[in-house]
């Protein structure tokens, strides 16, 4: 089906859960792929638990999950590089960059406004 | 204004569909338009023709499907997130060699693409978690 695409929107895709608990966090992965086969400029912020998600060493084997963290390392290859991760759920959490699958930004709860605004759409998750 | 709507929330269980729902009548109400409803996540369920509420509650799934009839709504269940779940239409069923399909009308299985297609067309896309 040839169908005509409208210009790229950017996208923010908003993540706060940690990564197993739930199955929204791999689901919101597959929409970030998706959106990016579509050429759209996108965004990724983690917040709250959803900072987890991008945590080295991850193993859920033993409760039967898949690994899915790894995708997160193909997410450049797909041109997604704008990735924010929030100071304060960082910190509260004990974790640093360097404990990160991928580089991301620091972004303060106070500069998030600013960064919604920029967007043409917000997904959240 | 376009709008499309997300909803990741199973019925009965969260309020997210039903707010949901409640907002596509207002938006329609209101004269905008509604591009898209998609279901994920748990709101898949949403799409269960098996639904079999309590005859004086509100039957959410009927609702839905009543409501996409007279707007002629576009609703788009994920096929990856309602497989997993058992959210079959007859094709599917047929497919994976199962013994039925529960697909309400109004209802389509469809790729993710649909979700991302809607927010690139739509002027808000609206999320209803779960």
């Amino acid at each position: 089906m040839t169908e005509q695409q409208p210009d790229p929107k950017k996208i923010l895709f908003l993540n706060r859960r940690a990564p197993y608990g739930s199955s929204l966090p791999r689901e919101a992965l597959d929409a970030v792929l998706m959106a990016s086969a579509f050429g759209q400029e996108i965004t990724l912020v983690f917040l709250e638990d959803g900072v987890f998600q991008l945590k080295k060493q991850q193993d859920p084997s033993n409760i039967e999950m898949k690994n899915f963290s790894k995708t997160f390392g193909a997410l450049a290859l797909y041109g997604v590089e704008s990735v924010y991760v929030e100071q304060r759920s960082m910190e509260k959490r004990g974790l640093t960059l360097d404990q990160l699958l991928i580089p991301a930004k620091i972004i303060q709860s106070s500069e998030l406004g600013a960064l919604l605004e920029e967007q043409d759409q917000v997904l959240s998750f | 204004m376009i709008f499309s709507l997300a909803i990741y929330g199973a019925p009965f269980s969260s309020q997210s569909s039903d707010t949901a729902y409640q907002f596509a009548c207002a938006l329609l109400e209101q004269g905008h338009s509604l591009h898209r409803v998609f279901f994920y996540h748990d709101g898949v369920y949403n799409g269960s023709t098996l639904a079999t509420p309590p005859q004086d509650e509100r039957n959410i799934p009927a609702s839905w499907s009543q409501l996409a009839e007279q707007h002629g709504l576009d609703l788009v269940i994920c096929v990856a997130a309602g497989l997993r779940r058992g959210m079959l239409d007859a094709t599917e069923s047929d497919r994976w060699e199962k013994p039925s399909h529960n697909l309400e009308q109004g209802f389509t299985l469809s790729g993710l693409g649909q979700l991302i297609e809607a927010t690139m067309v739509s002027d808000r896309m609206i999320t209803f978690g779960n």
